[in-house]
């Protein structure tokens, strides 16, 4: 592919590359840089391939593969860089290059198409997976695995995932599903809630404990019919164009309501959500809806906080809690405090901050599939703080999150005296609802 | 061309037990770069915490004349760790174990790879302080800083990190292992190589440990902001301050063009329509410390200061360095090269620079941004231009020289914290004269025969000028 140089700039983004001064004051926040610890890693040695690209030295676009490739996008360097460098942007449009120009094997590029296109923003296919599951689970499927040692030989390490998936919700409680659920007290707002594909299928429970919390705070919920995925995996593996055409699919299926706002619960989908009105930008039909959509977007941890928190939450006796935060939550939508506030307003619990808590826990939507190894050394690290706090239960606002830190408790041999939890599913318990 | 054959690879891995020899070339661009201008490729990027494999690799670099090029979070802006022959760099940000914080003796031991913001945090938690605070503290090395001999803002009253080493344990170029200085304060015997290596930016040889010198942390701090019509009043404000026997810890200077820029990047309320203000902060026991705040804001009120804030509370004073720490970042919103000088002169002539500057800035129409560690008479001043603009580079070119050029008439020096690096090399015999640079390099050339300690430093070569388009 001969593509002129000033092309090749326009399609990297190389103009955003220059705002970076090389200060290295990302290094320090860098999950991978503090891993792996080579320049090669950090989010100043990423810019920096892409400028030398950008600049002809670089001719051969694969020498970025296995760098871009090993980056979390946790985008913990936007927070830290002093120049407000788009890093995110430079990672999606430097990975999209590379995906256009690379060859993958038929059956690599088969899968590809498969599950990003297919599978995954389709709910026929997400409600397949979760049955598929369900079935696995119930049926004593699991246990003829798990001792005819077949869960060890499927590849992709999927074998290692396969203990800490919660048991899907049975095919006929999912279709009663209910659409619609009224403020349980004075009504505050109506908001349309936004379900995910990966919420949806592998964790039913917690969307319905979502409704139910978002029902008792004071609002009406909408659960939107023709919703999609909201496209974040797609975009992170750099296939833009089906990232945009599930935004606009999710953006006329959310203007048929009125809500006052769009909350989701997880922190990579509500950051996808956050960043449509930029994913959009450049067309002239979609940028304006796109940015309203991006405009009324919530995490459900801002909404419980603006309804004034939720009643009658039952004192938890000196509970030792820790709160791992979604990256996604924390760089991109900026939401630091509200789950904090929520967690902080159950009576008797024991917050205890861990260090480093800003570090991501090496799930980062399909990386710790595609990227195994080096997820587990990120966990490992992150789990060394975890394990000081001496919590009982870890925190999480994301199913990425969630799942990665019930595997660092498996890895650890904690599952005695610790569990994972996301955010809903605490103040679930506490407020007695199930 | 490679100066690192297939040959020498396999003899490199064979000394490299413990850690890690990078080829690729994704990892060799990743290391050919700094905070400063250009890239160069190393041929190749070694990382061991082994001092033994080093001292084998510099005895092999020696032997067949590869250059070496120590490395710790290349946050320089002089170009003090740039490859630029090619050969090995040799990154040290990985010997980050050893920080050890002697009470009694108040003294920091240290590896090169620890951060200075560890120390910091180490040190303080005895009680103790590290004096030496350069702004990228957080992310750069003890190691980078002692080869460039890094200042920050409190070089005013605790001087640059030289005034805080007593003692180095360091690789010759020839693969020898020494240790100069001690573990004592007062040391005179023989010459003090300890400072001669501090601030050689990597040229004689490479730190493998250093003794630091610390000192009690001061009992209270207190922050006064004055405020200015003209710049010129500024710098008076602050030489009188410092002839009055008040002795602040701190004393920076925001220019209007810095302050707008903030104000632009961040309201933080800071007032635009000024010249000038001056930041100080005074240090030591509570009740000196209040009676000196009141003659200090006293003294900027008798110079013409239009306003003298004293902030309320630790917050408000808070607020008063942010406004200071978003000069760097808030500039490069304007344009997006940044070249940032740190030309110092003598304190009396601060208020002369002051004017100097301000001509050049007229002279070459260029976007001069004035800021910095006033106090000591570091300004910084900082050209904002874009590198793609080359009619516009070639001004700067000038405007920098001519900044050089004042800063050595006024009796000053070409570098109050940064180093020489590349970008300063053409500059050096200006400062130095002819027999002063010579000798100099005549102390190179004993040190490294055979000139593989990171060539290209500090010494200009024939016909160097500096070249930023």
């Amino acid at each position: 592919m001969t593509v002129s140089l000033k092309d090749l700039r326009e399609e990297l983004q190389y103009d955003k590359t220059k705002n970076c001064v090389q200060c290295g004051y990302c290094l320090p926040v860098c999950p991978t840089y503090a891993t792996f610890g080579k320049e090669t890693h950090s989010p100043r040695g990423r810019i920096n391939l892409v400028k030398m690209v950008g600049e002809g030295k670089i001719t051969d676009l694969s020498i970025l593969e296995e760098p871009l490739n090993l980056c979390l996008g946790c985008r913990a360097c936007e927070t830290a860089c002093p120049t407000g460098v788009e890093y995110g942007s430079i990672l999606e449009a430097a990975r999209a290059a590379i995906v256009k120009r690379k060859r993958f094997s038929f059956p690599a590029r088969l899968l590809r198409k498969a599950m990003l296109n297919k599978v995954v923003p389709s709910k026929k296919w997400m409600n397949v997976t979760g049955h598929s599951i369900w079935l696995y689970k119930k049926s004593g499927l699991q246990k003829l695995a798990r001792t005819s040692g077949i869960v060890e030989k499927v590849p992709y390490n999927l074998g290692t995932f396969e203990s800490v998936i919660p048991t899907p919700v049975s095919p006929i409680e999912r279709s009663q599903a209910p659409t619609e659920v009224k403020a349980k007290h004075k009504v505050k707002y109506t908001v349309a809630f936004f379900t995910g594909c990966i919420m949806d299928s592998m964790f039913h429970r917690i969307n319905q404990l979502s409704i139910k919390l978002l029902s008792e705070a004071g609002c009406n919920v909408v659960v939107v019919p023709k919703q999609t995925c909201c496209g974040a995996l797609q975009a992170h593996a750099g296939e833009m164009d089906e990232a945009r055409h599930l935004a606009k699919q999710n953006i006329l299926a959310f203007e048929q309501i009125n809500a006052d706002f769009i909350v989701n619960n997880a922190g990579g989908c509500g950051a996808q959500l956050y960043e449509y009105g930029h994913l959009l930008s450049n067309d002239k039909v979609w940028a304006e809806r796109a940015a309203n959509f991006s405009a009324k977007s919530r995490d459900i941890s801002q909404i419980l906080v603006a309804c004034g928190g939720l009643p009658d939450m039952q004192p938890r006796h000196g509970e030792r809690v820790t709160y791992q935060r979604s990256c996604h939550m924390t760089n991109v939508q900026k939401v630091t405090q509200e789950p904090l506030e929520l967690l902080k307003s159950i009576p008797g619990i024991h917050f205890i901050e861990m260090n480093q808590a800003d570090m991501c826990c090496g799930s980062a939507g399909i990386y710790n599939i595609v990227n195994y190894d080096a997820s587990m050394q990120i966990l490992d690290e992150k789990m060394k703080h975890t394990k000081a706090t001496n919590a009982a239960v870890i925190i999480t606002t994301n199913p990425g999150c969630l799942i990665q830190m019930k595997l660092g408790i498996e890895r650890e041999e904690l599952s005695h005296s610790m569990r994972a939890l996301h955010l809903v599913e605490y103040l679930a318990e506490a407020s007695g609802i199930s | 061309m490679k100066v690192v054959t297939n040959r020498h690879i396999e003899e490199i891995k064979a000394i490299v037990k413990t850690g890690r020899v990078l080829i690729d070339e994704s990892d060799r661009f990743s290391y050919s770069f700094d905070g400063s201008f250009g890239t160069y490729l190393p041929d190749i990027v070694i990382q061991t915490k082994n001092v033994d494999e080093l001292v084998s690799l510099v005895k092999l670099a020696n032997r067949e004349r590869i250059p070496i090029y120590p490395r710790g979070q290349a946050t320089s802006l002089s170009g003090g760790p740039l490859p630029v022959k090619g050969g090995m760099v040799l990154d040290l940000s990985v010997m980050n174990d050893l920080l050890e914080i002697h009470e009694e003796d108040l003294i920091a031991i240290v590896s090169p790879g620890v951060l200075t913001a560890e120390i910091h945090r180490a040190a303080e938690q005895k009680g103790l302080m590290y004096p030496p605070d350069p702004s990228s503290s957080h992310v750069s090395t003890i190691g980078g800083n002692l080869a460039e001999n890094s200042g920050g803002p409190r070089g005013l009253k605790y001087g640059v990190t030289k005034d805080s080493v007593i003692g180095l344990e360091i690789i010759t170029p020839e693969g020898e292992i020494i240790k100069t200085g001690g573990k004592t304060v007062k040391n005179v015997t023989g010459y003090d190589l300890t400072k001669l290596i501090v601030g050689s930016e990597g040229t004689l040889g490479i730190i493998t440990k250093a003794v630091l010198r610390l000192i009690p942390k001061p009992q209270a701090t207190g922050t006064i902001m004055a405020i200015f019509d003209s710049l010129v009043d500024a710098g008076s404000a602050i030489s009188k301050i410092l002839s009055s026997g008040i002795f602040p810890s701190k004393m920076e200077l925001m220019d209007q063009a810095s302050l707008v820029a903030v104000e632009k990047f961040e309201p933080l309320g800071l007032p635009t329509d000024a010249a000038a203000l001056i930041l100080i902060e005074l240090d030591g026991h509570p009740l000196s410390l209040r009676e000196e705040m009141e003659q200090a804001a006293a003294l900027c009120r008798t110079v013409g200061a239009r306003e003298v804030r004293i902030p309320k509370d630790k917050a408000e004073e808070a607020e008063l360095w942010k406004a200071r720490k978003l000069v760097s970042p808030a500039i490069v919103r304007i344009k997006p090269t940044k070249i940032s000088e740190d030309a110092t002169v003598p304190r009396s002539k601060i208020p002369e620079m002051c004017e100097r500057l301000l001509k050049i800035r007229d002279k070459y129409g260029i976007h001069l941004v004035v800021f910095g560690h006033a106090g000591d008479g570091n300004l910084h001043p900082n050209i904002i231009c874009d590198k793609t603009d080359q009619e516009e580079m070639l001004r700067v070119e000038q405007a920098v020289a001519e900044i050089f050029t004042a800063a050595v008439e006024l009796g000053g020096t070409l570098s109050g914290e940064h180093g020489i690096g590349t970008m300063k090399a053409p500059f050096m015999e200006m400062e130095l004269g002819v027999v002063g640079l010579d000798m100099m390099k005549r102390i190179k050339k004993v040190w490294d025969p055979n000139n593989i300690m990171n060539p290209g430093k500090i010494f200009p070569e024939p016909g160097q000028k500096l070249e930023l388009s």
